[in-house]
C-alpha cells in the first residue's frame, strides 16, 4: 500500500469511529449522571433504520439526524421514566430494550430495506484539506466527522470546566450531596440521560446515512456496536478524551482486520472480522488489572522499585465508575 | 442568628420522633442536643436543616416564622449543616467540591475561589490543599472544608451532627476552637452529640433529649450523673477494669513490612497473648487499618510472617478463610456495607454464619436459635427483622452474636462508633468476657477514652510508623494525644532503649 492510500484509509477509521464516539460521549455523559442506559445497541439500529426511513421518505438528511436523535431520546426516556418514576431496575429495563428496538427495527425495517436513499457527502474544507498528511486524513470528512471532533473537545468542556458540568458529576457520585447543595437530582437525571441518549441516537443516522449507508437489516454489520459502546465508556473511564481513544482504538482494530485479511489468507476472515471485539475486552481487562488481588499479591513479590512503577501506571489506568451508577435516588 | 423552635412535633407512623419540642438558641452561642440513639436528635435537626417538614410548630429565625422546604433552602436562610459523614463528593478535587452548590457564572472562577477558600481556611488555620483529592483528606479534614464551604455560602448558623465521631484527638481540639470562635463572632452553634464530655467541653447550654421528648435544659457548670440521667432515665456504671492473668502466645508477629495505598510499615514486632486487649491508635489512614486486615489475611505483608498459637503456625500469606478455620475473626467498621447482608434477616444470619448442614434449611432450629441469641445478646429486634432496620448498636450486638465459640482472635474495627453509652458498656462486657475465656482482642479506635479504658498495651500508628507497645495504665489522654499527632515520638525511642 503506497502513502497516500494509508492516509486516505486512515481518513476512513476516523470516520469510521465517529458513530461509536457520538454514542460513547452521550452515554458516558448519562452514566455520569447515574443512569446506566443499556439499550444502546437496539437503539442505535433503532436509530438507524428510523432515520434512514425519515430521509428516504422526505428527502431531507437533516430531517433523517433529527429522527436518529429523538428515538435515542425516547428510548432513553423509557430507561430513566422506569428506574426514575417506577423505580424499577436500570439494568433490566435496558436489556429488555436492547432486545426489543433491534427486532424492531427489523420488523420495521423491512420494507425499506436495500434501497438507495440520500446520504452525506463529504465536505472538504478549503485550505486546511491542502495541509499534507493531516489534511488527508482530518479535513477530508464529512460533516458529522468533524461534528464527533467538536463533541469530545465540548463534552469535555462541558463535564470539566463549567458549573452545571460539576454538578452532574454530583449527581452521579453523590446524589445526597448534591441534592443538600441544591441539584434537583431526579430533574436532572432525567435531563442529561436523555440528552445523552439524543447524542448517541445521532450514531444511528451516522451510519445509515453516512459509513454505512442505508439499511440492510440483519446483515446492516451494526448488531454488537451498541455493546462495544458500552465498553468503551467504561475503558474511557467516563472520560470524553480517553473514551475517544477507545473509540479510535477499536476502530482502527477493525481497520487493521480489513487490510490484513489478503495478507492471511489461512485465516478465515469471520477471526479478522470478530477479533476487535476480543482485544476490546483484554484491553478492558488490562486497564482495569490492578483492581485485582492476585496482581496485588504477585506485585508483592517484585522488588520494590519495579513494583512502585507497575503500581503507580495501574493506578492511572484504573478508572472509577460514579458512585452512584445505577443507583435510584430518593431524599429521605 | 436567632433560632427557636415552638412545639415540634414529627411522627413517622405509629413513632413520635419530635413531640412537642421547644426551646431557643441565642446567637454567639453553642447550643448541646444531648440523646442517646434514637432519642430524636438527628429527626430534629433535621427538620431545622430542611430534610423533613415537621407535622405541627414552628420555626421562627430572628422572630420572624419561616418554613424551610429543602435543604437548599436552609441554607438560603442561613442554616448549614455539617452531616456526621461530611456530604462530600470524595471522588472530586477540594475546590471543585468546594464550589459545588454555589451560584454563580456558567464557567465557574477557579482563581477567585481558590484564593477565598485560603482566605478562610487560614482565618481558622485549617490547612487543606484545594488541589488535592476529597478522598485523600481525613473526616477531620472534610468536616473543616465542610465548615468553610457552609461559611462560605453565607451560613450564619451551624448545626454539628455527631461531629467528634471517627476524628483524632488534635482534629477535635482543633474543632473545638473552630466553634469557639465562631460562635464569638456571632455564630449560633447547635452541637449534637450521645458524648458527654464533648458536649460538657464545649457547650453553653445543653438540651436533653429523649424517646422523642424534651427532657429539659441545662445550664453550665454541667454535672454528668445528673444529665446522663435525663439521657437514660437511670444511671449507669461501667463494670470496674478486671485485672486478668495473660496466657500463651496467640499471635506472633516476627518483623512485618506492610504496604498499602500511601503507607508502608515496617520492621512491626508483636506477641499477642491469650486474653490480652490491644488498642491501635492513631488518625485514620496512619497504617492501623493496614495492620489489622493483615492479621487477618486481608492484606498481605511484603516482609516478615504472622503466627498463630503457641505451636506457631505460619499464617504468612494465607487467605482471610484460613485464618478464619483457626479461630480469627474480623468486625470491619462498615457494619452494613463489609459485615452484615441488607435485605436478610436476624434469623438469615445466623444460618449463615452457623454453616448449617444439609440442603434445606431447618428454620423451626433456626428460628429458635436467633431467639436465643436475640434474648442473650439483648438485640432490639425480631427474628424477621433485617439488618438493616436495626439501629447501629442493634447492628454491632448482632454482629458479636454472629461470632463463633470459641475464638482465639477477635480484631474490630471501631467497636462502639456512633454507638450510645448504653450499647458501648454493654458491647464491651461482651467483648471481656470472651477475654476472660482466653481469646485476644485487637481494635482500632479513633476514641482515645476507649482505647486507653479498654486495652491491656497500646500501639500507637503515624504516617505508618508504629510504637513499641505501650502499657496502656501508663498513658494519659494527652499523652496519646500527642504521639497520635507525630509529637513524642523520640522520648518514645529512648525509653524503649532504656527498657
Amino acid at each position: 500500500m503506497n502513502n497516500s492510500a494509508l492516509f486516505v484509509s486512515l481518513g476512513g477509521v476516523l470516520a469510521s469511529a465517529a458513530p461509536v464516539l457520538f454514542a460513547v460521549i452521550g452515554e458516558t455523559i448519562s452514566e455520569r449522571a447515574g443512569v446506566l442506559n443499556l439499550s444502546m445497541n437496539g437503539m442505535i439500529l433503532l436509530s438507524a433504520m428510523g432515520s434512514f426511513a425519515v430521509a428516504l421518505s422526505t428527502g431531507s438528511v437533516v430531517l433523517g439526524f433529527l429522527a436518529g436523535a429523538l428515538i435515542g431520546a425516547l428510548v432513553s426516556l423509557v430507561v430513566v421514566f422506569a428506574s426514575l418514576t417506577l423505580l424499577q431496575s436500570q439494568v433490566a429495563v435496558g436489556f429488555v430494550l436492547a432486545l426489543l428496538c433491534r427486532d424492531l427495527s427489523y420488523f420495521l425495517g423491512s420494507p425499506i430495506m436495500g434501497q438507495v436513499g440520500p446520504r452525506i457527502s463529504q465536505l472538504p474544507i478549503p485550505g486546511l484539506e491542502q495541509i499534507p498528511v493531516l489534511g488527508t486524513i482530518l479535513f477530508r470528512q464529512d460533516m458529522m466527522t468533524y461534528l464527533s471532533f467538536i463533541l469530545v473537545i465540548l463534552a469535555w468542556f462541558f463535564i470539566f470546566k463549567t458549573r452545571p458540568g460539576l454538578t452532574l458529576r454530583g449527581i452521579g457520585e453523590r446524589p445526597a450531596a448534591a441534592f443538600v447543595r441544591g441539584a434537583n437530582v431526579n430533574r436532572l437525571r432525567y435531563l442529561y440521560a436523555v440528552l445523552g441518549g439524543a447524542i448517541a441516537g445521532l450514531a444511528g443516522p451516522i451510519y445509515s446515512l453516512s459509513v454505512k449507508a442505508g439499511w440492510k437489516g440483519t446483515i446492516s454489520g451494526l448488531d454488537g456496536i451498541g455493546w462495544i459502546v458500552l465498553s468503551i465508556t467504561i475503558f474511557g473511564g467516563w472520560k470524553p478524551f480517553r473514551a475517544a481513544f477507545g473509540a479510535y482504538l477499536f476502530a482502527f482494530l477493525q481497520w487493521l482486520g480489513l487490510v490484513l485479511q489478503p495478507s492471511l489468507p489461512s485465516v478465515p476472515s469471520q477471526v479478522l472480522q470478530v477479533a476487535p471485539f476480543p482485544l476490546m475486552i483484554l484491553t478492558l481487562l488490562f486497564v482495569n488489572i490492578g483492581n485485582a488481588e492476585w496482581v496485588e499479591r504477585s506485585l508483592a513479590r517484585l522488588p520494590e522499585n519495579v513494583r512502585r512503577d507497575i503500581a503507580k501506571v495501574l493506578r492511572a489506568m484504573n478508572a472509577t465508575p460514579p458512585a452512584a451508577l445505577g443507583v435510584p435516588f430518593e431524599k429521605e | 442568628m436567632h433560632i427557636e423552635l415552638r412545639g415540634i412535633t414529627k411522627c413517622f407512623g405509629a413513632l413520635r420522633a419530635n413531640d412537642n419540642i421547644s426551646f431557643a438558641v441565642p446567637p454567639s452561642s453553642i447550643h448541646g442536643i444531648l440523646g442517646e440513639n434514637g432519642a430524636g436528635k438527628s429527626t430534629l435537626m433535621k427538620i431545622l436543616s430542611g430534610f423533613y417538614s415537621p407535622d405541627s410548630g414552628d420555626i421562627l429565625l430572628d422572630g420572624k416564622k419561616v418554613r424551610i422546604a429543602s435543604p437548599a433552602d436552609a441554607i438560603r436562610h442561613g442554616i448549614g449543616m455539617l452531616h456526621q459523614d461530611p456530604l462530600d463528593f470524595p471522588p472530586l478535587k477540594v475546590i471543585d467540591d468546594f464550589i459545588l452548590g454555589s451560584k454563580g457564572n456558567l464557567i465557574p472562577n477557579h482563581k477567585s475561589a481558590t484564593r477565598e477558600f485560603r482566605e478562610l481556611a487560614a482565618r481558622f488555620g485549617f490547612s487543606i490543599d484545594p488541589e488535592s483529592y476529597v478522598d485523600t483528606l481525613t473526616v477531620g479534614e472534610r468536616q473543616q472544608l465542610e465548615i468553610l464551604r457552609l461559611l462560605w455560602l453565607g451560613a450564619r448558623a451551624l448545626i454539628l451532627d455527631e461531629p467528634t465521631t471517627g476524628i483524632s484527638l488534635p482534629q477535635k481540639e482543633k474543632l473545638f476552637a473552630t466553634l469557639k470562635k465562631l460562635a464569638s463572632e456571632g455564630m449560633t452553634i447547635l452541637f449534637v452529640s450521645h458524648k458527654l464530655e464533648d458536649v460538657e467541653a464545649l457547650c453553653n447550654k445543653v438540651s436533653v433529649l429523649r424517646q422523642g421528648k424534651l427532657v429539659g435544659s441545662v445550664d453550665p457548670p454541667f454535672a454528668t450523673g445528673a444529665l446522663v440521667e435525663m439521657m437514660f432515665g437511670k444511671e449507669i456504671a461501667l463494670e470496674p477494669k478486671a485485672q486478668l492473668r495473660f496466657g500463651s502466645n496467640v499471635l506472633h508477629i516476627k518483623h512485618v513490612d506492610l504496604e498499602g495505598i500511601r503507607i508502608q510499615i515496617k520492621g512491626l514486632d508483636l506477641q499477642v497473648r491469650a486474653g490480652e486487649v490491644i488498642g491501635l491508635a492513631g488518625m485514620e489512614g496512619s497504617g492501623q487499618t493496614l495492620f489489622l486486615g493483615a492479621c487477618a489475611g486481608l492484606a498481605q505483608p511484603v516482609g516478615g510472617s504472622f503466627c498463630l498459637d503457641e505451636d506457631e503456625k505460619d499464617m504468612t500469606g494465607r487467605t482471610y478463610h484460613e485464618f478464619r478455620k483457626h479461630g480469627v475473626a474480623y468486625l470491619p467498621a462498615a457494619r452494613l456495607e463489609q459485615a452484615l447482608v441488607p435485605g436478610l434477616t436476624l434469623t438469615e444470619h445466623f444460618i449463615l454464619s452457623e454453616g448449617m448442614k444439609g440442603l434445606f434449611i431447618d428454620r423451626k432450629k433456626a428460628e429458635a436459635l436467633a431467639k436465643s441469641r436475640i434474648q442473650v445478646f439483648n438485640i432490639k429486634g425480631r427474628p424477621d427483622s433485617t439488618v438493616e432496620s436495626l439501629s447501629g448498636g442493634n447492628q454491632q450486638r448482632a454482629l458479636l452474636a454472629l461470632m463463633r465459640d470459641p475464638l482465639k482472635l477477635i480484631l474490630v474495627e471501631h467497636p462502639t462508633r456512633g454507638l450510645d453509652i448504653e450499647s458501648t458498656i454493654y458491647i464491651w462486657n461482651k467483648l471481656k468476657e470472651r477475654c476472660a475465656r482466653g481469646t485476644s482482642i485487637i481494635f482500632i479506635s479513633a476514641d482515645l477514652d476507649e482505647i486507653l479504658k479498654y486495652s491491656d498495651r497500646v500501639l500507637v500508628f503515624f504516617a505508618g510508623r508504629v510504637s513499641p507497645p505501650l502499657e496502656a495504665s501508663t498513658l494519659s489522654v494527652e499523652r496519646l494525644g500527642r504521639l497520635i499527632g507525630g509529637k513524642d515520638w523520640e522520648t518514645l525511642e529512648t525509653e524503649a532503649a532504656h527498657a
